[in-house]
């Protein structure tokens, strides 16, 4: 788990991964890249994150991940990402693709549904919430009497 | 005393309340300006652990985190 103010250096970042594990044995690596596209008048998106809870989150990942004999990792940006850059690499190795390819999808997917982390679009150099690509993680609504666990049908 | 911390868009400083358990800090919390908006889609961590239980323990001391919708990546 890296988080760095601003942009990712993706191909640094990448091939450090590659270089640490050049003798681990693992038969597949498997990249994935987030770059931010320059759509809806936006010249940056911007993040905040709590760490605290995202480190207990990718805590979790890691041991799921190690059951199937294999590792995740990824990087975050903080703060401001101009379009056309990246915010958000991970990666998984994994002895054979098959165990690579089915974690690296259900990890960026649950990354974006339950990381402790807030999207902001960047017009004119105003910060924007974006509330509507934002999703309640699990469990939301406890205060209120409404949770999205029951709705869902999820036990927790 | 409790102390519940806002996270990411709520924008809010932290406050500190009286509360024995989340349902109460539920109660102390559906009047606030800026809060109460937020608690039917935000999901709650007692000091940095995740719970939904609605009946679950406050000491004095603890801190709460309110985490409104998410979108990593």
């Amino acid at each position: 788990m890296e988080l760095y103010n601003g942009s990712l250096d993706v191909k640094t970042i990448f091939g450090r991964w590659l270089d640490e594990h050049q003798q681990s044995n693992y038969g597949a690596y498997i990249p994935f890249v987030g770059i931010i596209r320059e759509e809806g008048g936006i010249e940056a998106l911007s993040f905040d994150i709590y760490e605290p809870i995202l480190r207990t989150w990718f805590e979790g990942w890691q041991a799921r991940a190690a059951e199937r004999g294999a590792i995740v990792k990824f990087a975050h940006a903080v703060g401001d990402v101009p379009v056309h850059t990246s915010s958000y690499i991970s990666a998984v190795f994994s002895p054979q693709r098959r165990v690579a390819l089915e974690l690296i999808d259900a990890f960026v997917e649950d990354f974006k549904a339950n990381a402790p982390i807030w999207k902001y679009d960047v017009i004119d150099g105003k910060r924007i919430y974006a509330e509507d690509r934002s999703t309640p993680m699990e469990g939301a609504g406890v205060l209120a009497g409404s949770q999205k666990g029951e709705e869902l049908g999820v036990r927790n | 005393m409790i102390t519940v911390e806002f996270l990411g868009p709520i924008g809010k400083p932290p406050m500190e309340v009286e509360a024995g358990t989340l349902g109460e800090l539920a109660e102390a919390l559906k009047n606030v300006e800026g809060v109460s908006e937020w608690l039917g889609t935000s999901a709650v961590a007692i000091n940095d652990a995740m719970t939904a239980d609605r009946n679950a323990p406050l000491k004095d001391g603890d801190k709460v985190s309110i985490l409104p919708p998410v979108c990593g990546g």
